[in-house]
């Protein structure tokens, strides 16, 4: 593993009354993809800007390659910014634009243009140096955005919903090219977002936060497969979320049926919450599956067929491949190892937990 | 629908031309005849003679010291507002406060003020020091554009700092500008409708300006509005004061005509 570049540590902020970020420890390793992912206000756009400088955390310490900067301004940190709605210049063309950081630190006018040929040409804008942003569409700003940034030759390049403003297509051509320019440049991105898809698509590692505590912390299957509580499950992609009873290891009820797991070491009789994935329910033929139920919704999806199965007393979410047709009885089934347990918070606070690594 | 709305635009229309268009055509007839009525370019070319042409150059000096002053007062004033945000609603309303008072009475205020036995001066010879000697100067026709004219300069140069994202001056920060790179190299040209927008709104009502010089000038100092009024009111020359006022037209042309010269985006420009 490669050494930790930036570290957060006991990191607190508030604004007014409203705790936004509550004693968090966070480090980020180099030429990781690192994502923080959560709803809006769970304080993840604030950690970012206390790693970018634009906010100074109440209590804790930002180090970057050993070095507290804590209280060092932007404009001398090693790293730089993608900002949300682009914030391009408005009055200058995009050579400009980008070569505002490379004149700033005087470098020369040779240096420059070659750096402005590089990153239009790593965008794949070459030609557009003369054009104003306005004249640019959405998609082709942001990439401006991103080559403004990267001339600077950062460790760290930040990006705040870099993607948020964009239509879906371009989206998801955008988080395939997000890729390619780190591969191609091996530094270090720290990306926040709250689209779970994005999230999964391009990191090593997510962080995933919620009222200013991190949830889990964890590489996409992880965070996808074993969720540790209710809320990553429920947040990232869909989940059916059943109370449940661990009977002892490796046996859980929930709607009044045992199934098989292969969790251990919860104790016995404890309650716990039953996260299934939807695509891990298996339809079959009534009497064949450990639960019978009957079909309520049906909308077709493309890959797979979206259904809602009324059965055991809750409202099942399934993706299948297989159609039944509403109204039709099944049998449902889930193979032990999708079956993913998880403790029940003991309180509000608890819901947050803290995470050791 | 079409029908409906060109009806509802009557009143408009309406005022337009017996208020904007017949008016301005009458001092075109006015400036460009003789008292019997025919046609000459003596009252334009009446600009030239040394005491026209000494009222009009005063104008357009003083003006442009006024605007000047009221850019310098007003560029930080509003930049402080600007970023003030919520808070900066109370000091707007407090700073427009005086605007709500009758023009010539704030002029009024400060001949009072100024006079050689006025307030300040009784003050400063009960304190036994030195009294002042500004009325009837050209400083204190400037003091008064200023005092009169600043909130049209703060406004729109408000308007337009408020208009630029925070995230931009980040950017600049972010991508290694200190405080006066990103002020100079971001905010200042950014702001350059706003700065328009105030340099025409100040520079055209203190050109043209008749009430401040008198009550502040006394009648030492003529300005081109001063030499304008007269022939209406006094003078009852109709046709000299409508060819002095159409010069004084061309020059207001051409600073607006420099306004949308700067201000490609249209935002701040009269025109």
């Amino acid at each position: 593993m490669s050494k930790r570049l930036i570290e957060l540590n006991n990191i607190s902020k508030s604004f007014g009354n409203n705790i936004v970020l509550d004693e968090l420890n966070l480090y980020i390793r180099e030429n990781e993809f690192l994502t923080l992912l959560g709803p809006s206000g769970c304080g993840k756009t604030t950690t970012l800007r206390i790693i970018g400088g634009f906010e100074t955390p109440d209590t804790g310490t930002v180090t970057f390659d050993g070095t507290d900067i804590t209280a060092l301004p932007p404009n001398k940190r090693q790293l730089n910014t993608v900002f949300q709605k682009y914030a391009l210049f408005t009055h200058m063309n995009i050579a400009d634009n980008i070569a505002f950081g490379l004149k700033i630190k005087g470098k020369t006018d040779k240096y420059i243009r070659d750096k402005i040929d590089y990153a239009l040409r790593l965008v794949n804008l070459e030609g557009y140096g003369k054009r104003m942003p306005d004249s640019l569409s959405g998609g082709q700003q942001q990439r401006i955005a991103i080559a403004r940034a990267i001339v600077n030759e950062p460790k760290v390049l930040l990006l705040d919903e870099p993607l948020g403003a964009l239509d879906l297509k371009l989206r998801q051509d955008m988080q395939y090219e997000l890729i390619r320019l780190k591969e191609e440049l091996g530094i270090t991105f720290i990306y926040v977002t709250h689209d779970q898809e994005e999230a999964l698509t391009m990191s090593d590692t997510i962080v995933v936060m919620n009222q200013g505590y991190i949830q889990q912390i964890g590489t996409p299957e992880d965070i996808y497969n074993e969720p540790e509580n209710a809320f990553v499950a429920d947040f990232i992609g869909d989940s059916n979320i059943i109370d449940g009873i661990m009977l002892q290891d490796e046996l859980v009820m929930f709607l009044g049926t045992k199934f098989a797991c292969v969790d251990t070491g919860f104790g016995t009789n404890k309650p716990v919450d039953v996260v299934i994935r939807p695509e891990d329910v298996i339809l079959s033929p009534p009497e064949r599956g450990s639960l019978n139920g009957v079909v309520t919704h049906l909308i077709f999806k493309g890959v797979h067929y979206e259904m809602e199965v009324q059965a055991g007393g809750y409202e099942w979410l399934v993706h299948s491949t297989t159609m039944y047709p509403v109204g039709a009885e099944v049998g449902l089934s889930v193979d032990p190892f999708n079956i993913q347990i998880m403790n029940k918070p003991a309180s509000e606070d608890e819901e947050a937990v803290a995470i050791e690594e | 629908m079409k029908n409906k709305s060109r009806l509802l635009s009557g009143p408009y229309l309406f005022w337009a031309i017996s208020f904007i268009i017949i008016p301005f055509c009458m001092i075109f007839c006015y400036g460009l005849t003789d008292k019997s009525g025919n046609l000459t370019l003596a009252n334009i070319l009446s600009i030239a003679t040394s005491e026209h042409s000494k009222a009009l150059s005063l104008s357009i000096e003083l003006s442009l010291i006024a605007t000047a002053i009221c850019l310098l007062l007003g560029y930080p004033l509003a930049a402080i507002l600007a970023h003030m945000k919520n808070s900066s609603g109370v000091i707007i309303f407090v700073f427009i406060l005086p605007m709500w008072m009758n023009f010539l009475l704030r002029t009024l205020a400060w001949q009072t003020l100024l006079e050689k036995t006025g307030v300040i001066n009784t003050v400063l010879s009960a304190l036994h020091l030195p009294t002042i000697n500004i009325i009837n100067t050209s400083g204190a026709i400037v003091l008064g554009m200023v005092y009169n004219f600043l909130p049209f300069m703060v406004l729109p140069l408000y308007n337009s700092l408020t208009k630029i994202d925070e995230n931009v001056l980040n950017a600049a920060a972010d991508l290694g500008a200190n405080a006066f790179q990103t002020f100079y190299k971001i905010t200042l040209p950014l702001s350059v409708p706003g700065i328009i927008s105030g340099i025409t709104m100040v520079f055209v009502p203190a050109l043209t300006t008749f009430v401040i010089s008198k009550l502040l000038g006394g009648s030492k100092i003529l300005l081109i509005g001063n030499v304008i009024e007269e022939q209406f009111t006094q003078a009852g020359n109709w046709h000299l004061g409508s060819g002095l006022s159409i010069v004084l037209m061309i020059f207001i042309i051409i600073n607006m005509l420099l306004s949308a010269v700067f201000d490609k985006d249209g935002e701040g420009s009269v025109l």
